[in-house]
């Protein structure tokens, strides 16, 4: 099977990557870049548990080819990690438990600063209905709300990382 | 944050602290069994069975190894032994009273849809998977048994050649039907759930290697690292050349009880030397990995004109798949929780489990303990309209108190608080919403239960535990508890920072390893708080006693006036004090060690035997509870929504608020998966439920807010009298879903999911009712 050439911008840093036309975006993001925040789960785009952003917009890796990817801007979990933004996220998941086993947790963190990013994230309703693409199986979601909660507005001024 | 205050005198337990491993989570960091990686390692891949029943007549590898990159491809003769025994205490038939059988790989005979028939190791996993392609697999297909009824029909074709009856329990206390006789009312009715699938978001996974001396090393997504044992026994080695180690589980709920990956992951290291991974799809794991049973339950309750039980007459058939695994054990729990919380004094239980061809069922969240709510749950409703009692009032004549005897003998000693818990739940409802729209309609049901905690007394179960200071205060927990996410590991940090005084920040836990750290048993039978909660407050408790005695010579007082803080010791509120660096360096000169190993003890019972007259305590306790769910059901539609849920449960003690209250949201929103949509769905037993678009979890769009009732009776077995909390909170939504549709609706449902075309059904039948009598 043909090889292509996609120049992928990852958490900040131009990579040029030569795979398999056929490969997913979430396997480069693992196998060959050590990122493995992202994770495998359902294969088929309903549980938003390999969630990373691209061009800032939520996509599951899990069937998004990574050529698609070419002259994109890719972030996953550690690269959020990395940026001031994300101390807000991490302070509300832990204050209000919102995980248990953790698998699911990057998914739904990237998918609110996606929302939040776009200026979708206002309201507990905002909250709920643009999480519906996240599954958790461990907290019954309510302490993720609560901490969606906390997220609500504008990232705080100064903070706002990059796209 | 949880309304729960931290109890006067005590520091930690009781308080939201912080769990130690949620940074990390949040930041993608923990390292779960598939994110782990070794040099060189190959790709090792299952090929399944295509039948749900059939002899193999011819499986042909060649073709497979002679592609580029397979390194090995292996059959069952392959396998040093390839017959897996898993000690069940039950009354499998098939080999005697304590064990249950299956293969590793098939051997002959598949019988059921994807059983492992090849296992592939190849330099890639593309090559892995071409491999399996390539493996040839003649089979000649055998008659199915894909209902349990129709399995105990002597006619059937046999699953195994003990036959299709797996395992069976009887007993009878008093005279049921002489019970059912003397009744003023008597219910009857017939209940059934379906098959559903942990649906845990990690798949099963795993990375093997060949350690320094030839120790085979597994780190896999298990809930039992007690495994290593299993592995060793597969690949005829002794028992200490097998390691396993359990990084942070993503998610368990049972399904990760029995082996999953590990015996491949051995096979393939052992024979090869190379090391290897394996992970598992989610096709895979929804089609091929065990279940929880489906069952059918038949009641008939009696009770006097007060509303009194006099009499139960209960008769479960549960469908175990094509292995037996834990079925015997899980029916075990059906059958001691077959008449729910309440006190009868006339009961008889039939309870069996078949074999069939569908996927194995086995442990899962509320073990046989869960389904049963949905019929003792359902009669109760029913016998109160049937005696125009309230169903609440009518609980509460029947509920079981301290002191109360279950049917099988089990004796309660701990508080039963469920008038409380009632009436704690009812609090906290708001009057029913009226209906959104015309054509919807607006219903409320209740649901109580009982739950075990901790394994069956008979099993002489104990947790062992390790602490000990580093040199500079800090504090190391060892212990080889496998954490699935419920804060396994955190809740022992805060006991030990509870006894010891060392703030949770200055301990460290190394947890699941069955080599370097101290074994604990199992993450199941929602006994790990219980037992390792246990095994290290006494290990704490006598590291506290160590130190307090060399503290004290040096502080000039007795040792029960030493207090221990963050840092160290000091006596009468601080006057005088010693950091815990100072203390280790005093105990080293006087030979007394800084660290030490405690192992709890759960208590003790009196073998359960091949008999029906056997009579007994089965279970150290049990932690009750009471949920209330409002819903809404659209009558065109059948589409029902939970509106609002509260659910009770005394758990004796909270260790951690957030973390009790995680447990009950989180069961919750999976008890209501269960009543409204997810269910594995066969065909002639080939499990067309492969992909989450198919078996439909709840999103947050369909849990609604779930407000939690923690009751603190102060009674209960585990650390600081806490009661288990993993399992119970699973068995009541059911039940309380279907109380609160048949008072929307004025219909009984009383068959799982009540998806939407079954509950348009029931709402268009009794419509049709109504305009015939009108």
């Amino acid at each position: 099977m043909g090889e292509v050439t996609a120049r992928i911008g990852v958490n900040g840093t131009p990579r040029e990557l030569v795979v398999p036309a056929q490969e997913l975006l979430l396997d480069t993001l693992r196998e060959r870049l050590g990122l493995t925040g992202a994770k495998r789960s359902c294969d088929v785009q309903v549980c938003g548990t390999c969630t990373v952003l691209v061009d800032g917009e939520p996509v599951s890796s899990c069937t998004y080819l990574t050529c698609d990817a070419d002259g994109r801007e890719v972030l996953t979990i550690e690269g959020f990690a990395e940026q001031p933004e994300f101390a807000e996220f991490e302070r509300a998941f832990d204050e209000r438990a919102a995980l248990q086993c953790g698998f699911c947790t990057p998914g739904f963190v990237l998918t609110l600063k996606a929302l939040r990013d776009a200026g979708e994230l206002r309201s507990r309703e905002d909250v709920i209905q643009g999480l519906d693409g996240n599954i958790c199986r461990c907290t019954g979601y309510k302490s993720i709300v609560e901490a969606a909660e906390m997220l609500i507005g504008e990232p705080a001024a100064g903070l706002r990382g990059e796209r | 944050m949880s309304g729960v205050e931290v109890k006067p005198g005590r520091r930690v337990v009781g308080s939201d602290l912080a769990r130690h491993d949620a940074i990390e989570k949040v930041a993608g960091r923990t390292v779960y069994a598939a994110d782990f990686a070794l040099p060189g390692m190959l790709h090792a891949r299952l090929k399944r069975s295509d039948y749900a029943h059939a002899k193999l007549t011819r499986v042909d590898t060649t073709a497979a190894e002679a592609l580029d990159g397979v390194v090995a491809v292996y059959t069952a003769a392959d396998v040093p032994r390839n017959t897996v025994w898993v000690d069940v205490p039950g009354q499998t038939l098939e080999v005697g009273a304590l064990k249950a059988r299956s293969n590793v790989l098939a051997d002959g005979v598949v019988r059921y849809h994807g059983e492992p028939i090849a296992l592939v190791a190849a330099e890639s996993d593309d090559a892995a998977l071409a491999a399996l392609d390539a493996i040839e697999v003649d089979y000649e297909p055998l008659p199915v048994v894909d209902d349990a009824e129709r399995a105990l029909d002597p006619e059937a074709p046999q699953i195994h050649e003990s036959g299709n009856l797996l395992a069976h329990w009887e007993l009878e206390e008093g005279d049921a039907e002489a019970g059912i006789a003397s009744a003023a009312a008597v219910v009857e009715d017939e209940y059934r759930t379906q098959f559903i699938d942990h649906a845990y978001l990690e798949p099963e996974a795993g990375v093997s290697w060949r350690d320094t001396d030839g120790v085979i090393t597994i780190r896999a997504a298990t809930q039992v690292v007690e495994h290593f044992r299993d592995v060793a026994r597969i690949l005829d080695l002794p028992d200490n050349k097998v390691r396993l180690i359990t990084p942070y589980v993503g998610g368990g709920f049972g399904g990760k009880e029995d082996m999953t990956v590990e015996p491949y992951l051995g096979i393939v290291v052992a024979l090869t030397g190379r090391p290897a991974r394996m992970v598992w799809s989610r096709q895979e794991s929804l089609q091929a990995r065990q279940n929880r049973h489906a069952v059918r339950m038949r009641y008939r309750t009696g009770a006097d004109a007060d509303g009194r039980l006099v009499a139960m007459d209960v008769d479960i058939l549960s469908d175990g798949g094509a292995y037996a695994l834990l079925s015997a054990l899980v029916l075990l729990y059906s059958t001691t929780c077959a008449a729910g919380p309440y006190r009868c004094p006339n009961v008889r239980i039939r309870a069996r489990t078949v074999y069939t061809n569908h996927t194995p069922c086995s442990a899962m969240r509320g073990f046989g303990g869960m389904q049963v709510a949905l019929g003792y749950e359902g009669q109760m409703d029913r016998l109160a309209a049937e005696l125009g009692v309230d169903p609440l009032e009518l609980r509460r004549r029947n509920f079981v108190e301290r002191g109360d005897t279950l049917p099988i003998g089990q004796p309660l000693e701990t508080t039963v608080e469920l008038p409380a818990l009632i009436e704690a739940v009812t609090e906290r409802l708001e009057p029913p919403p009226e209906p959104s729209a015309p054509r919807r309609a607006v219903g409320r049901g209740f649901a109580c239960n009982l739950q075990p905690y901790g394994r069956c007394v008979w099993l002489n179960d104990w947790s062992s535990a390790w602490i000990g200071f580093e040199l500079d205060g800090t504090l190391v927990i060892r212990i080889a508890v496998p954490d699935i996410g419920g804060g396994q590991a955190s809740s022992l940090i805060q006991i030990a920072s509870e006894v010891l005084g060392v703030a949770p920040e200055r301990i460290t836990i190394h947890i699941g390893d069955s080599a370097l750290n101290p074994l604990t048993g199992t993450t199941t039978a929602t006994r790990q708080l219980y037992m390792s909660g246990n095994a290290v407050l006494k290990a704490a408790r006598d590291l506290r006693e160590q130190l307090a005695g060399v503290a004290a010579e040096l502080l000039e007082v007795e040792p029960e006036q030493v207090e221990f803080g963050a840092e160290g010791v000091s006596v009468a509120g601080g006057e005088r004090s010693l950091e815990f660096r100072e203390l280790l360096a005093a105990c080293a000169s006087v030979d007394v060690s800084w660290h030490v190993h405690a192992t709890y003890r759960a208590p003790k019972g009196v073998p359960w035997q091949a008999d029906e007259s056997w009579r007994g305590r089965v279970f150290p306790d049990f932690t009750y509870g009471c949920h209330a769910a409002d819903v809404e059901v659209d009558l065109d539609s059948g589409q029902t929504r939970v509106l609002r849920y509260v659910a009770g449960h005394d758990v004796g003690q909270t260790i951690n608020p957030q973390s009790v209250e995680g447990q009950i949201e989180g069961g919750v929103a999976m008890g209501l998966g269960y009543a409204l949509s997810e269910r594995l769905v066969f065909d002639e037993a080939q499990n067309l439920t492969g992909s989450f678009a198919q078996y439909l979890i709840p999103t947050a769009v369909e849990v609604p807010e779930i407000d939690t009732v923690v009751l603190e009776s102060g009674e209960g077995m585990g650390p600081f009298n806490a009661r288990g909390i993993g399992e119970p909170p699973i068995g009541p939504p059911a039940p309380a879903v279907a109380a609160a549709i048949r008072d929307a609706i004025g219909a009984r449902l009383t068959e799982l999911p009540f998806t939407p075309e079954r509950v348009a059904a029931a709402v268009r039948a009794r419509e049709e009712d109504a305009d015939a009598e009108g």
